[in-house]
């Protein structure tokens, strides 16, 4: 699904990733581990498209096409979904009204009609159902006034309603407390199908309990030093970051 | 991209109009307008033309004599060069606009506009001259509507007429709310003011509909000079709209128009307005200039509520103002001005509360894109008798870009120690980061920046009538078209 080959990307002189090279399949969940300022937003918000950064050479391949090629509005109707580490407030504008929007121009995008008001409204229940998000959410302002817990919440209720097939959730659990975590991750599980991929960024292995990833990675000054099974998300709980990074 | 986009809807504004002349468009202007320049005498053949009574013309009189002494106000924070006011000419006879057989026949960058702005067929018709069906359709929609109001005693016609037929309550409001000599614009417009409406709402009455310029279809266009009086007497209510969203052009490019609202004891009045006067070029070359004076007054326990939706104007002096006289009165004012490109706006209101137990509410919302300024000026004055009163201030400005400018400038003056008055003010900007979070959500930028700027705007907005409110949302998507990016 996503293949990225050597992938290079900075800010004017600084240059943040140093050659990422990652490949994720149809049905399974990485994990993304490294300690702060090692590059983990960077990249995935060069994956999503935010022009503040510089790409060098390097290739981002989805689904066979080229995405470093793609504005980011082309590349979320394309399936790619990023849960922000810090979610932004959109003033005035309702969660309802916003997500309608996000769903009506992808599917104008995919030359589908807009979903009529009764299923909308249909599905937003359900999703609001299996992520436990209490009556009158909808009517809110989209992240204005949210607490840190509510706003990752709201980004998942946005992926679940998206249905995207790669999604990348950068610190999705930060912030959320323990029930919230398994309620999270619970939806996260349920909407993972054999065609959809799922990246999750996190400092914890907490969170790797409840989803169990495929592959753990490590993400160090730019660059991917060690990969391996989800044994090395609890290595690094018990011995930090230093025995892979002083090597 | 967009820049394309913004620029060929200013090159069809400019063929829009100089297309007249490919229409054919020629009126006896010859014989129907009078030399340019103001003098004692140009204000006697106005009002000799238009058959006005004595009172009337010693009424215009005065203000020219007002007029001649008073200086062009220039602490407003725009720069524009004066007009120079003996090359204008005061009286002329409604235009003719070039009348087309069908909607087809419109040019098709205008029909996009006008689709893109959600204006009905029968609307564009109206606004695109096309003739026959549009004639009969807008005679019979307006009748029927006269007759809905004259069953309630409701009084809606053009100033003119109400200065033939309602002498008695032209002769007994008029100028009481905007004095003659107020300020150099309103004299200059009680000297020469063309048309305009006028409006009475009997004792008790709820109109029952929102009374619309739109509906003054076959009398005279809009003027250069507008004068509009508008009276709700003791427990009356009325929703008035003025205006419209589709760009209007003139070729006058100074306009002054005066409004005076009269809310009696336990009234209620309703002004919306959305305006979108032809703005001038990207340099600001040509633009129309609106110099405006509007104020309503407020007796016992009355209401007054202004909100408007401003995107036109290359220079915009306006300050919709409440009076509150009466014990108990409230005064509202709801305003989104958006300034773009070269665009220079100075807006705002005064609440001046004079009963007691009076309340105002002011929320201001200011959007400035491209080499724009916009400012926010207001008047808060509390007097010693008005006990107990209140108001709440917020003024916003959201900046696009960082070529533009917003100011604000709240003058409050508090005379007794009961009253109480708070301002808020914030300034931001459309972040990158909010462009980013809806492009990653699959909204484009276009499309997120609209949706940002109503959400800024949602309060005022929602204090439109429905339909208008609709028209007002995507008129502020067009205006910013091509603002960022
Ligand atoms: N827009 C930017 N401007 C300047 N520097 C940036 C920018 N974005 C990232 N950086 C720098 O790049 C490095 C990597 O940042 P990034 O946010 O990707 O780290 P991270 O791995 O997500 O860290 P954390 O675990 O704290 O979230 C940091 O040194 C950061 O300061
Ligand atoms: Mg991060």
């Amino acid at each position: 699904m996503l293949k990225i080959k050597n992938l290079k990307a900075g800010i004017e002189e600084v240059q943040i990733l140093k050659g990422i090279n990652l490949e994720v399949n149809s049905g399974e969940v990485h994990a993304i581990m490294g300690p702060n300022g090692s590059g983990k937003s960077t990249l995935s918000s060069v994956i999503a498209g935010k022009e503040d950064y510089e790409v060098g050479n390097g290739s981002v391949d989805f689904l066979g096409e080229n995405l470093l090629d793609m504005d980011p509005e082309e590349r979320a109707h394309k399936g790619v979904f990023l849960s922000f580490q810090y979610p932004i407030e959109i003033p005035g504008i309702s969660v309802s009204n916003f997500i309608k929007t996000s769903l009506t121009e992808k599917r104008k995008a995919l030359g589908q009609d807009p979903l009529p008001v009764k299923d909308l409204l249909k599905m937003m229940r359900e999703k609001m159902e299996l992520l436990s998000i209490k009556k009158g959410y909808l009517s809110r302002n989209m992240n204005e006034g949210f607490s840190g817990g509510e706003k990752k919440r709201n980004e998942i209720f946005q992926m679940a309603m998206l249905e995207p097939k790669l999604s990348i959730l950068d610190e999705t659990d930060s912030g959320l407390d323990i029930d919230a975590l398994r309620i999270v991750a619970n939806g996260v599980n349920k909407l993972r199908t054999k065609d959809n991929a799922t990246i999750l960024i996190t400092h914890y292995q907490r969170l790797l309990e409840h989803i169990v990833p495929d592959f753990v990675h490590v993400l160090h000054d730019g660059k991917i030093i060690k990969s391996g099974g989800k044994e090395l998300a609890l290595e690094l709980e018990e011995k930090g970051y230093d025995w892979i990074t002083k090597k | 991209m967009s820049d394309i986009k913004k620029q060929t809807e200013d090159e069809l504004l400019e063929e829009v109009t100089t297309s007249e002349y490919k229409y054919g468009f020629t009126t006896d202007i010859e014989s129907d307008t009078i030399p340019k320049g103001l003098s004692e005498d140009v204000v006697r053949t106005i009002s000799s033309k238009k058959n006005e009574p004595e009172w009337m013309l010693e009424y215009r009189l005065n203000a020219y004599n007002a007029w001649l002494e008073m200086k062009e106000p220039d602490w407003a924070n725009v720069s524009y060069e004066k007009p120079n006011y003996q090359d204008v000419i005061y009286y002329s006879a409604p235009k003719q606009k070039p009348v087309l057989d069908s909607l087809d026949d419109l040019d098709p960058e205008m029909k996009k506009t006008f689709d893109k702005l959600g204006i009905s067929l029968e609307e564009q018709k109206r606004l695109a001259n096309v003739a026959v069906d549009i004639v009969m359709d807008s005679v019979s929609v307006a009748t029927s509507f006269k007759e809905t109001l004259a069953e309630k005693g409701i009084i809606f016609c053009s100033i003119s007429d109400a200065i033939q037929e309602h002498p008695e309550l032209v002769k007994k409001y008029l100028g009481t709310v905007v004095p003659v000599r107020d300020n150099f614009f309103s004299a200059l417009n009680s000297a020469v003011f063309s048309d305009g409406s006028f409006c009475y709402i009997p004792k008790g009455v709820q109109c029952p509909m929102e009374l619309s310029t739109y509906f003054r279809i076959n009398e005279a266009g809009t003027g250069q000079f507008e004068r509009t009086l508008l009276i709700a007497d003791e427990g009356s209510q009325v929703s008035y709209l003025e205006g419209c969203t589709a760009p209007m052009r003139d070729e006058n490019q100074l306009h002054a128009a005066v409004v005076e609202l009269i809310a009696l004891d336990n009234a209620d009045i309703k002004y919306s307005t959305v305006q979108n006067w032809y703005p001038g070029d990207k340099d600001g070359n040509g633009g129309v200039f609106n110099f405006v004076t509007k104020r309503g007054v407020c007796h016992k326990n009355a209401k007054i509520s202004w909100t408007q939706v401003e995107t036109g104007s290359a220079v915009t002096w306006k300050y919709p103002s409440c009076i509150l006289k009466g014990d108990n009165s409230i005064g509202e004012f709801f305003s989104v001005a958006v300034t773009n490109n070269k665009q220079q706006a100075d807006t705002g209101t005064k609440m001046v509360h004079l009963g007691k137990n009076t309340k105002s509410t002011i929320i201001a919302k200011g959007i400035s894109a491209g080499y724009s300024d916009g400012n926010y000026r207001g008047l808060v004055r509390i007097a010693k008798g008005a006990t107990n009163s209140r108001n709440f201030s917020q003024c916003d400005s959201l900046l696009m870009g960082d070529k533009c400018g917003s100011h604000t400038f709240p003058y409050i003056e508090v005379k007794n120690n009961s009253s109480q008055v708070e301002h808020e003010a914030t300034t931001s900007k459309i972040g990158e980061d909010q462009i980013f979070y809806c492009n990653q959500r699959g909204i484009g930028t276009e499309e997120a920046i609209a949706l940002i700027v109503n959400g800024y705007c949602k309060d005022v907005l929602n204090q439109l009538p429905m339909e208008f409110a609709v028209e007002a949302q995507k008129l502020l998507e067009i205006s910013l078209e091509g603002s960022v990016g």
